[in-house]
């Protein structure tokens, strides 16, 4: 038995949480891997934020259309039932709350479901924060993707942020490489361990009085 | 008669003063006006506020006119990537002015300014720094901050197929900032493809009715759009380009 899962383990992980007919859409980076996992035989939508709903996969080689790229502004393809559209309504539909699911990477989430993602807060950095904060607060379910430790060994889930908040109270659910917690009102509660980890360790690892699942 | 198309990129920019607030359209490179940019540079027009979601690829576009020197601020989402080496370099030296904004916020601003929209209360950023000094206002148990339009003397758009009223299409994620862009401006330039005749574009399928545009340019096929690469400072796939006279 191992403690971690792996990347993708962790993506399939999550795919298998989204329901058909769900509206999602996936953060830059990690999050987009969860797309590798979704079923074949279900109808479930992307939307990515420079405006496309019915986002297919990377071209073949040769099909390459600079016209048509994602978020992270790499090339992919429109699913028939595809739809275009401008900036204000594509941020509508996540300020709205239109967006039933949207996955994220995190640097920290607190225990009241704060998300630090978009600044590291130091100095020199150059700020940038993109659909981040639009997302946070839009989805009606905010998934964090992370891994529960950083390379250094802290942990992710904490009491506060103290990097710069993305969004106040926003994360519902954080899945990680080690386990799944819930986001409630008295702070994470663990929904599944992954390997060999118990609650003792996860708590002594984030220093935190976590839940078990009701 | 109503013709709004002119006759090169040159004149389709022609009178931007010293001292303007520009939006640009794009996203990243989809929907980025190259030639419009170009012809930018080669008018001379400097001390320039720029509004673009990012803050340029490669060497080439809305990069090569930071490089110029032309731009004293930019307002944006997503300044850095892996190939904005010319917006890095400026912004270390502290030679170019950033405002931040959520990009949904910045989309919003925009749109707002384009519908007469004097203010409106976001939830987007609120309790981050980027809502820091702005007036909050609880509505109907949700917390929101107040932003203001942004409005520009000039649009700069790339868009797909116009006529000469200006009425326009677009091209799948191309689109992106071009529709709110055209509406914001003073003045809406816009570049396409391809200037077809009047009633040959389908009504059902205008996305910019020709009352937000002024000047229409057709700059003919995007070459690079058959090529495979973006323009820019890298390939499809991401990796950096080496060009001529690259800043890295």
């Amino acid at each position: 038995m191992t403690t971690r899962i792996t990347r993708d383990e962790l993506a399939a992980r999550i795919a298998a949480d989204i329901p058909e007919g769900a509206f999602v859409n996936l953060g830059i980076g990690a999050p987009t891997l969860v797309a590798n996992f979704l079923p074949d035989d279900e109808e479930i939508i992307l939307h990515t934020e420079n405006g496309l709903l019915g986002m297919g996969a990377a071209p073949e080689e040769g099909r390459i259309d600079p016209d048509l790229i994602n978020a992270g502004k790499q090339p992919v393809t429109a699913l028939p039932g595809a739809a275009y559209f401008h900036h204000a309504d594509s941020f509508g539909m996540m300020r709205g709350g239109h967006l039933d699911v949207c996955v994220l990477g995190a640097f920290q989430v607190a225990q009241n479901g704060d998300l630090a993602n978009w600044s590291t807060g130091a100095p020199g950095a150059i700020p940038a924060v993109g659909g981040a904060m639009d997302l946070a607060i839009g989805a009606k379910q905010v998934f964090v993707m992370t891994d529960l430790l950083t390379k250094q060994g802290e942990p992710k889930l904490v009491a506060e942020c103290t990097y710069p908040l993305t969004g106040v109270g926003c994360v519902t659910r954080v899945y990680t490489d080690r386990a799944v917690f819930d986001v409630t009102e008295d702070g994470f509660a663990v929904r599944e361990l992954f390997g060999d980890n118990t609650l003792d360790e996860l708590r002594e690892l984030t220093g935190l009085d976590l839940k078990e699942q009701a | 008669m109503i013709d709004r198309t002119v006759g090169s990129a040159v004149d389709a920019v022609a009178g931007i003063e010293d001292g303007s607030t520009v939006m640009i359209g794009g996203f990243g490179r989809a929907g980025q006006p190259v030639e419009l940019i170009d012809a930018l540079i080669d008018s001379g027009a400097t001390d320039l506020t720029i509004v673009n979601n990012n803050a340029g690829n490669g060497d080439t576009g809305l990069a090569a006119l930071l490089a110029a020197r032309r731009v004293r601020k930019i307002i944006c989402s997503f300044p850095r990537q892996s190939d904005s080496w010319v917006f890095d370099g400026l912004y270390r030296a502290g030679e170019i002015e950033l405002e931040l904004v959520p990009q949904g916020n910045l989309a919003e601003r925009i749109r707002a300014a384009g519908a007469g929209i004097g203010a409106f209360f976001t939830p987007t950023g609120v309790g981050t720094q980027l809502a820091e000094g702005k007036e909050i206002r609880e509505i109907d148990g949700r917390t929101y901050a107040l932003e203001y339009p942004i409005r520009a003397d000039y649009a700069l758009i790339s868009a797909f197929r116009a006529d000469r009223w200006g009425n326009l299409v677009y091209r799948e994620t191309a689109r992106n900032f071009g529709p709110i862009m055209a509406t914001a401006a003073a003045t809406t330039i816009v570049q396409v493809d391809e200037v077809v005749p009047l009633g040959e574009l389908d009504p059902e399928t205008v996305v910019t009715p020709g009352i937000f545009v002024d000047r229409v340019v057709a700059v003919g096929e995007r070459a690079w759009l058959d090529e495979g690469t973006f323009v820019g400072g890298v390939t499809i796939e991401g990796t950096p380009l080496e060009t001529e006279g690259s800043t890295r």
